[in-house]
């Protein structure tokens, strides 16, 4: 029965953005320990730039086309396609980001690039895994190097912590997205997820054990990767964790573990179990609901609980707990027959405008920082609008689309997001993310408040060197053009279709 | 329906004039170029005005459809087109936002707090990016592009507030930004909606869909789908207006804010929330505008009487103006509701009154101020002795305000009184409680004159006022002038509204009406 696939059976093409930055990674390291000198890592982050940006061109070469590798373990198709748009543009933000800042803080070692790189190749593979198996492997390779870099800060007690809290709770959350596939799996007697979609509507048909297994596998596969996510209630790590890290390591997890988390869980959802119903001639699946409590209960924890923060990077953390709710409220619009494809689009859009703002606002943050980690309170953004004009406008544009004002990313997501929600008849749900969406712009605007209204002593905003203003300034005009011009990437989003992968 | 040209309108220059303004003003330097910051900013606003005389010179009356219109495609997967245009229901308002600009500005110039505390680059940036949204929620004809002007006249006010405001100003100005944005929001839940079951964002084709029957917001008493849409709209434009009981961030906002920041509030943004109602409320759902007539109107009436009584109560000057905004805007949303053509057509003119008198009262409390440094009303007295000048345009402002024949205030007050008297939806007891304010406003406004300008000059500090500048003149003619103008000769500005105003009435009460028959 196992024979040895040859190359072409393999069909590697489809694969290759995913392959070539992990690669990348390989020689990364060795190119690192033999060849880049001791006293000149910034080497090493241009080169680890490069290998992104090999990747994204091949990724653009491969766009348009549908294709299964690995033996339709791996599917490369618009939905992966612009997913690793976004994984990418974010991972060379935060390389950005990080140059400086490791310098600074005295961390700067090459295996940082290496490590994160690492992770997102994982990001990839997760966005184009097409079985559950392919999902779990994808998603230690994005984990593992995260619970590192999370530490990278170590001696320090609070990088330390973090690094292991997320290690912990990364390992419980792996096992039980494990468990979740290996009950779906004794229902359905596979792990591919168009041939799980093909199995489903028997079962439940026949109702009895299978039923209750798939359900209960569904239900553990949520619980796995709303830890990645990080929805309510498996959120707990997150304050801890985003604190604790290095700051460029935050804002890599925060939009890019999230973007890995929502396309596991939005192709699992879409393509494998949308039919998945309790009952016959119900047009809603039956995850729909239990997406709907968690993105509920995301969004008013996490906006609410954002409110009572003094420090930035908490604040930011609870921020992201409340996003993942806005992303969620896409993931629950679904489950509702007919809505998987605008709803999965509406998703994608909400996470590369957030990826951009999100980064953006870390950026700053990370330009008020002081070398030994202090200067991360509120407070601390006192008089920046006197002080460093050109990065308070920044972030207050940041703030803004955050809290979802129009010219900005952020009101196109909220916008598509809404809208899919309501198409999707779940109006209670979109009425909670509106509230929330007011309940935020009171935290965001205290940072508009700090920079601008306050009268201050202003931070000399010591760590805005030259990559982290181009960072930020990236992040800036994605946001702007986002907001200004949505067609740029509408344009991307309207070819995403999971239901036809579905067909096939 | 016809189509609508893409090719760019005089309608769509004029709007991008102040950007255009801005984008020069962002390459000019703070601390070199200040005279240049300040002068270009005027002569955006300027350019302005001259583009929208344009439009009022080339304006044809008699066709109530939209004039000067373009339509580009934007985000055609979401059906959501860059529409803009201008007909009877915006023109004046076009032009009160256009002629209120420039005067706010040149007040600017001789405001001490931007001396003080600096920043002017982003002072005048600010304000060319209000003037840019405030035009925009007023020729938007997308329901996505109007509410992403009306969020975004949001912003610079809020900074107007919070940096160039008065001890109290973070306060006002997040208040300002909460209420809003709170009432905003659950509008956009209303606009996806409402473009969801049309299939379109633009607001023609909505409503002629409406009209003919191809779009049904499904209505069957005061708690419907319709309702909720109509109250989602309602309730963010009630903010901004503001009706009675939504008004607190009001006074709060008025008397923190810098005075330009005061004119425009009063003089455009509150109208943005008026204009709403008439273009999107009436003519989008008009069996829930009809059934629930009576409870907006009875909440404006109450706004009137309770304006008008807590503005005579007031012991600061700035206070006082602020809270008669409350009782003035009472008699917009009045006739606005009064579903009929003198009704809606007096509110639309009495925006524009208002917007020029109590503009004008802002200017004038501004003017007091940077000369004595307070805004208490017994700080004054018989200041007409020192600033004769000053003394009797100010007369002329507070009496159009409170609506003296001949002066543009009774003609507007008036129709909208005409109205809601024959309306069929309201009667005769909202008409009577509305004209109790009317007398309450006489009241208030001449206790204010008479305790600044009249009486003994018995304070030491007044009586050594420095007399009114050229360009503080140069501010308050083009109001006075304006308010005899309106107040002499009104058909001219009801003429130009006559066709839209009565298409609209036909639009709501024929609808209506067909339902009364089914």
């Amino acid at each position: 029965m196992f024979e040895i696939p040859t190359l072409e059976a393999l069909n590697l093409a489809p694969a290759l953005p995913a392959i070539s930055l992990a690669f990348g990674v390989c020689v990364l390291l060795l190119l690192d320990l033999l060849v880049v000198p001791k006293d000149r890592k910034e080497i090493t982050a241009w080169l680890a730039l490069a290998g992104i940006g090999v990747s994204f061109v091949l990724n653009l070469a491969v766009f348009n086309q549908t294709a299964d590798a690995f033996l339709g373990m791996f599917v490369a198709d618009q939905f992966s396609g612009f997913l690793n748009i976004v994984i990418l543009v974010g991972a060379a933000i935060s390389i950005l980001l990080s140059m400086d800042y490791l310098k600074r803080t005295q961390i700067e070692r090459g295996e940082y690039y290496s490590l994160m790189l690492m992770s997102v190749s994982g990001m990839m593979f997760m966005a184009s895994a097409n079985d559950l198996v392919m999902v779990f492997i994808a998603l230690e390779l994005l984990s593992i190097p995260l619970y590192v870099l999370a530490a990278f800060r170590a001696p320090e007690a609070k990088s330390e912590e973090s690094g292991m809290k997320y290690f912990i709770l990364g390992a419980f959350s792996s096992a039980f997205f494990v468990y979740g596939a290996a009950l779906i799996y004794g229902a359905t007697g596979t792990t591919n997820l168009p041939a799980i979609f093909q199995a489903v509507t028997a079962i439940v048909a026949a109702g009895g054990s299978p039923m209750f297994l798939l359900l209960v596998g569904a239900g553990l596969l949520l619980v796995g990767l709303g830890f990645k996510v990080a929805v309510v209630p498996f959120h707990m790590w997150t304050p801890d964790v985003y604190e604790g890290a290095p700051t460029p390591v935050t804002a890599f997890m925060s939009v890019g573990a999230k973007a890995g988390g929502f396309a596991a869980l939005l192709r699992i959802l879409a393509v494998a179990l949308p039919s998945f119903v309790l009952a016959d001639g119900q047009t809603t699946a039956a995850w729909q609901q239990l997406a709907w409590l968690v993105s509920a209960a995301t969004l008013i924890l996490g906006n609410i609980v954002a409110i009572a923060q003094s420090d930035i990077k908490r604040m930011l953390a609870y921020s992201s707990i409340a996003h993942a709710g806005y992303i969620f409220m896409a993931v629950a619009a679904a489950g509702t027959q007919g809505m998987a494809d605008a709803a999965v689009q509406a998703a994608l859009l909400y996470l590369l405008a957030y990826t951009f703002t999100n980064l953006g606002a870390f950026g700053v943050a990370m330009a008020v920082e002081k070398d030994d980690g202090a200067g991360t309170r509120l407070d601390d953004f006192i008089g920046l609008a006197k002080t460093r004009p050109d990065l308070a406008l920044m972030m207050a544009l940041f703030m803004l689309s955050l809290t979802g004002i129009p010219l900005t990313s952020g009101f196109l997501g909220k916008f598509v997001v809404f809208k899919a929600t309501l198409d999707a008849g779940l109006v209670p749900l979109a009425v909670i993310g509106v509230v929330t969406s007011v309940i935020s712009a009171f935290y965001y605007v205290r940072v508009i408040v700090n920079m601008y209204l306050r009268e201050g002593e202003g931070d000399p905003a010591a760590g805005a060197t030259r990559y982290v203003n181009w960072g930020v300034y990236a992040a800036a005009a994605g946001t702007l053009i986002m907001g200004v011009f949505p067609v740029v990437v509408t344009n991307l989003t309207d070819a995403v279709t999971l239901a036809a992968t579905v067909i096939r | 329906m016809p189509e609508v040209s893409s090719a760019v309108s005089l309608t769509s220059v004029m709007l991008f004039i102040p950007i255009v303004g801005l984008i020069i003003l962002l390459f000019l330097r703070e601390d070199t170029q200040r005279e240049a910051i300040k002068y270009s900013a005027l002569a955006t606003s300027l350019l302005t005005f001259a583009a929208s005389v344009l439009l009022w010179l080339g304006f044809n009356t008699s066709q109530p459809g939209l004039q000067f219109a373009q339509r580009g495609e934007w985000i055609t997967s979401l059906n959501i087109s860059y529409y803009v245009g201008v007909d009877g229901l915006s023109l004046l308002l076009v032009m009160l936002t256009t002629f209120i600009m420039p005067l706010a500005i040149l007040a600017s110039f001789r405001t001490g707090v931007l001396e003080e505390r600096g920043r002017q680059k982003l002072y005048y940036a600010f304000m060319l990016l209000l003037e840019f949204a405030m035009l925009g929620v007023f020729v938007a004809q997308d329901l996505f592009l109007f509410y992403i002007f009306w969020e975004v006249t949001l912003v610079p006010m809020y900074f107007l507030i919070g940096i160039w405001g008065a001890e109290q100003r973070i306060y006002a100005a997040v208040k300002f930004f909460l209420y809003t944005m709170a009432g905003s929001i659950l509008m956009l839940l209303a606009v996806l909606f409402v473009g969801t079951q049309a299939g379109t964002f633009a607001v023609p084709d909505i409503i002629a869909g409406v009209q003919n029957g191809t779009i049904n917001f499904p209505f069957d008493g005061i708690f419907s789908t319709q309702s909720f849409l109509f109250l989602g709209f309602l309730i963010a434009f009630a903010i901004k207006v503001p009706i009675w009981p939504l008004h607190s961030w009001l006074p709060d906002a008025h008397v923190q804010a810098p005075t330009a920041g005061s004119v425009i509030l009063a003089g455009v943004l509150l109208k943005l929330g008026t204009y709403g109602i008439v273009r999107f409320c009436l003519p989008m759902f008009p069996e829930a505008s009809v059934a629930w007539a009576p409870v907006v109107a009875a909440l404006a009436v109450i706004g009137i009487i309770y304006g008008a009584w807590v503005s005579y109560a007031q012991t600061d000057v700035k206070k006082l103006v602020a809270y008669s905004s409350v009782s003035h805007l009472g008699f917009v949303v009045l006739g606005i509701f009064a579903l009929n053509q003198q009704g809606i057509a007096g509110a639309i003119l009495q925006m524009v009154n208002h917007g020029i008198s109590t503009g004008g009262l802002f200017l004038m409390v501004g003017m007091l101020y940077e000369r004595r440094h307070t805004k208490a009303l017994n700080a004054f007295g018989g200041i007409w002795k020192v600033l004769p000048v000053f003394g009797g345009i100010s007369l002329v402002i507070t009496l159009s305000s409170m609506g003296l024949p001949g002066l543009n205030g009774f003609v507007g007050e008036f129709t909208i009184l005409l109205g809601s008297f024959g309306s069929q939806y309201l009667g005769f007891f909202f008409t009577l409680f509305a004209t109790i304010g009317v007398i309450l406003a006489a009241v208030y406004m001449l206790y204010m004159f008479q305790k600044v300008f009249m009486g003994e000059l018995d304070k030491e500090e007044n009586k050594n006022l420095p007399a009114l500048h050229w360009q503080e003149l140069a501010v308050l003619v083009p109001i006075v002038i304006l308010i005899f103008w309106i107040g002499l000769q009104p058909g001219v500005f009801f003429s130009s509204m006559d066709a839209s105003v009565n298409q609209l009435v036909t639009q709501v009460t024929d609808v209506a009406a067909s339902v009364a028959l089914r």
